[in-house]
This record gives structure tokens, sequence and C-alpha cells, in this order.
């Protein structure tokens, strides 16, 4: 007797999305609490994006993958697949949801299988989908051969792989020095680390980074470990390609000289934006933080955005690895208590979510999004990747469409490209508010469209077999 | 293994099974476990060119959410690179097929 039958009928039907640490520990928190939860996730195996899982038969340890945190992705990895393995919850791998069926979560959600559609019935829908890079545009950034901080490290963990032959990596965060010092420790010819964050906003964040001292130390041990590959407070200038990519970048140090580093790839990130589609599509607001420059999903303590619909991980809240384990069990614990159910005691995690806000305000506040660099971009600058829509063409729609941001989208195309602006706009935003001489908060937030991922349409017509 | 022509390099994991695709016609190898973009990287710039530029394109974010990575296959639909196993015998062209309309 397989376990789904062992549960009783009436059992609600709560399905989480994303197989991260924040979806993990929800997962685990239902679990034992007796329900069987419906976990979906894009990747093959669990693990999320910074605990990524190479296929099966690599051979690297948890340790070169993952060095200091190897402990925790190991023990994600393994609670993991003990619980797909027993059938305490059924694991949706290679797939995406794409809606939150009409009339909110009642109806259903629209999953693409890689054996075509389904739609899962859903109760109780937990939200664990993460980040991505939060990136800011730069002249020839649309050449083969620049990509984001997070694909770089992608490539290392999944694939043993280096993007390029000669790198440089450009832009703020945590990932930043991160993905420099793996790359570097795995053999790749690193030209330069170019960090928009001046050295002062950096120390001004100490006493709140503090709130974790052992991940302040990590990170400035890191940045001497660059050495003179690292340079803070510089401004990007423009990456130089020829027709196979990247050749140089041209940038401007703290002191104002002007310099080339050449190379071959460039990846470029400035830390993190919440992936929020779904929760937008799920009836969740939001509220734009002048902190994280960016519009992110309001919720409770808990990640309790409304009875029956929770958030977890960085797609809440930008708190990392850590902070979304905990998120995990909290929101979980908030699908228990609104069930009746017998629910964990969330004081603790409570009390350790608040230190891990604190530092990660710290983070936000050293490694701020690039304003002024975007402002200055010229009008030749392509602002979306996917259809080619420059700065200038954005400040012409702008202007004369009104600076908001769904009527520039409509008018000028921007933020609707096959990545459904995901990585235009921020930086759209900044500019539309430049060109009105408003801020970024007051030209509103792009409305979330179903599907958020595209779906070839035979795909989407063919029923996968129950 | 690493090609002059390739986009990427290989610092490790280099002891898996070979295996053989097509990539525009001409017979070339990857490792079992890569995806198709690292396998077409390693043999290529770019895995097809821009829609809307002039520019070859070969993936940006690796995670399925910038949709800059779909391939064409000459039998069949098209294919997000980033997050596809690559298969012994795929057919894999850099360029839109002719008959597309
Ligand atoms: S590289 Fe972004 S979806 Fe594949």
């Amino acid at each position: 007797m397989t376990a789904i039958e062992t549960a009783r009928p009436t059992a609600p039907r709560i399905v989480i999305v994303g197989a991260g640490p924040a979806g993990i520990r929800a997962a685990e928190t239902l679990v034992k609490a007796g329900l069987r939860p419906v976990v979906v996730d894009e990747g093959a195996r669990a693990g999320g994006q910074i605990y990524r899982r190479p296929p099966a038969g690599f051979q690297r340890s948890a340790e070169q993958l993952y060095g200091s945190e190897a402990g925790k992705a190991r023990s994600l990895h393994d609670l993991f697949d003990r619980m797909a393995a027993t059938g305490a919850l059924e694991h949706v791998a290679q797939s995406s949801v794409l809606a939150v069926g009409g009339g909110g979560k009642d109806a259903g959600l629209h999953v693409l299988t890689p054996d075509g559609r389904r739609v899962l019935p859903c109760d109780r829908l937990i939200l664990a989908t993460g980040a991505t890079d939060r990136l800011a545009p730069l002249p020839g950034w649309q050449a083969p051969g620049v990509y984001s901080l997070g694909a770089a490290q992608i490539a290392l963990k999944a694939q043993g792989v280096a993007l390029g032959r000669r790198i440089v990596l450009a832009g703020s965060g945590p990932l930043l020095t991160l993905v420099a010092v793996q790359l570097r420790k795995a053999g790749a010819d690193i030209a330069a680390v170019l960090d928009t964050a001046p050295l002062t906003r950096q120390a001004a964040a100490l006493p709140a980074l503090l709130a974790r001292p052992v991940f302040a130390l990590r990170g400035m041990m890191m940045r001497a470990r660059l050495g003179r590959l690292y340079r803070s407070g510089v401004t990007l200038q423009e990456i130089e390609t020829d027709e196979n990519g990247p050749v140089a970048i041209r940038w401007t140090s703290a002191a104002g000289r002007v310099q080339r580093s050449e190379c071959d790839m460039v990846g470029l990130g400035w830390h993190l934006r919440a992936e929020t589609q779904l929760a937008g599509l799920a009836g969740c607001r939001f509220e734009y933080s002048e902190l994280w420059s960016q519009w992110l999903p309001q919720a409770d303590r808990m990640g309790r955005v409304a009875d029956g619909v929770y958030l977890a991980g960085d797609g809440l809240r930008i708190l990392g690895a850590d902070g979304a384990e905990i998120a995990g069990r909290l929101a979980a614990t908030a699908c228990l208590q609104d069930l009746g159910l017998a629910a964990p005691d969330p004081a603790a995690d409570l009390q350790r979510l608040a230190r891990m806000e604190r530092f990660a305000t710290g983070i936000a506040r050293a490694f701020p999004w690039p304003a002024a660099q975007v402002q200055a971009l010229p009008d030749a600058t392509v602002i979306c990747r996917c259809e080619g829509v420059t700065a200038g063409h954005l400040r012409q729609t702008a202007a004369y469409g009104g600076a908001e941001a769904n009527r520039v989208k409509s008018l000028g195309r921007i933020g609707m490209g096959r990545c459904q602006g995901r990585f235009c706009q921020i930086a759209a935003a900044e500019l539309i508010a430049g060109q009105a001489g408003c801020k970024p908060a007051e030209i509103g937030r792009l409305r979330d469209q179903a599907p958020v991922r595209p779906a070839p349409v035979g795909a989407w017509v063919q029923d996968a077999p129950p | 293994m690493t090609r002059p022509d390739a986009r990427i390099t290989r610092l490790a994991e280099t002891g898996r099974t070979p295996l053989w695709f097509r990539l525009d016609g001409r017979e070339v190898a990857a490792l079992a476990g890569d995806s198709v973009l690292t396998a077409v990287l390693a043999n290529a710039p770019a895995l097809r060119l821009a829609e809307f530029g002039t520019e070859g394109r070969a993936g940006f974010c690796l995670m399925g959410a910038c949709q800059d990575c779909w391939i064409w296959q000459e039998n069949g639909p098209r294919i997000r690179a980033c997050s596809t196993p690559v298969a012994e015998g795929m057919r894999l062209l850099t360029r839109t097929p002719e008959a597309w309309p």
C-alpha cells in the first residue's frame, strides 16, 4: 500500500513550489505533522540553486562543491531524497508551475512536466521560488559570453566548466567574490573582479553585518584572497565585443582612472532579485523596498500572505540559504496552524529570522543597486536582452506615454520578451523614473502574466498521463 | 577536448563517458551528464542567432529564467539548452532550419 492510500481521505492537498532550502524545510515540517505534500521543482534533483547538485555520475565531493556549506547541503539533499524515496512526499521534478488557476489556488496549479501538462489540485500553496541575479545592463551585455554571476556558479557546480577562458566578474554582492574565489580555486583564469560598491558603504554596513560575524569575516577574507584582482567602488562603462562575444570591459576606478580589462567572458550581477511572479498570480500584494531597490511581497512574519497562501525563502525576503531554511519551516508552520493541526512552536525560528534580517539589511546596504550607473547609460544601450529594446527607446516611450511601468511595457515592449522582464525590469524602472524625475517606486510594478515560463504549444495541449 | 572555437572550458569531471551528437551536420563529442548548453558551447561559440539583433546567443542565467538558450533541432521542437541533458545522437542546429515558416 502506498503512502497516499494510507493518508486520511480528507487530507489537505498542499503544494510546495521549489525544492531549495526553503521548500525542503517546509516539506519536512509538513511530513513531520503527518501530511504528504507535493513538491514541484524545475531541477532534476532537489537542492535549489545554491545547493544545486550535478547530474548523477559526477565525482566531486560536497566539500569541493559547497565548501564551508557542504554539511548543510548534504543534510538537505539527504533529507529530501529520503522523504521522496519513502513516499512521504510526491516529487514532481523537472516541472514548471506556469499558472495559478483562474480564481486563485482553488482552481489548481497548471504545471508543465516532461510528459505534458498537469493540473495539480491545491488546497494550500507554499511558494519557495527563490531568486535570480539582479541585473543592471551595460553596453554590450547582449553579446554571447556575457552571463549572470549565478550562471557562472551553476556552470562550475553542476557541470564542472567555466563559461570562458579569461573571465571578468562585475557587479556587487556576496556572490561576486564567492564565485570569483570558487572559479579561481577550480583553475579558471580570472582577469578582474569589479565591485561597484564603494568600500565606505561596506564599512558603514559592518555593524549590521556583525549579526553573523562568521559570515562577515568570511566575506572579508574572500576579498582579501583576491588581492589586486578585486577592485571596489568602480563604475562600469562598456563591454567591448566582436562577433564572438566580449573582448574587454572598460571601467573607471574609484580614483577616476579609466581602465580596460581584456576578457572573453563577463559575469554580471548585483545581489539578488526575488522571483515573485507566482506570488503575484496567487493574489499577493507588493511593497516597494528602497533598501532592496525592488518590489517585494507583503506577508506576515511567518510568510502568510492569506489563509492558504504562504511564501518562504529568497522569493519573500532575500536572506540567503540559512534564512531560507528558517523561512521554509515557518511557512509550513503557519500552514499547519491555519489547518488547525498541531504545529511546532515558531518562537526560536522567529528569533533566528530577526538575526538573519539584520545581517541581510547590512548586505543590502553594503552592496547597493548601481542607480547612478544605470541612469547614465547611453541611449544606444540594449536594456531588454530578449528583444533589443534600447535605453533611448525606453526614455522616449516614458516621455510620451507617461511614467508607469505597465504603460511603458505595452507601448515600448520593455518586459514583454521571453524572460518576462526578469532581467530588465529593475533597470527599466530606474530609467523611466529618471526620465520622469520621480522615484522607481512611483512608476508601479509590472503585473504578473501567466504562463510565467514560455511553454511550447504542443506541450501545453498534451495532458500528462495521471 | 576543448576546441579552439569553443566558448566553455572544462575544469573538472572530465572522466565521464563520451557521447556523440550532430551540430549543424557535423559529428561532435560531449560527455554524459552535459547539458545541451555545455555540449554545444564546448564545440561552438553560440547556440543560435538573436531574433532581434545580429549577435549570437549563448544563454545567460543557466537556471531556466531568461529563455536565452533555446536551440533548434533538425527534427522536433526547440529545446531549452540549459535545462535539457544532451543525448547520444541528438541533431542540433545553431541556425534556424530553412523549412521554418
Ligand atoms: S540560460 Fe537562461 S533559461 Fe537557459
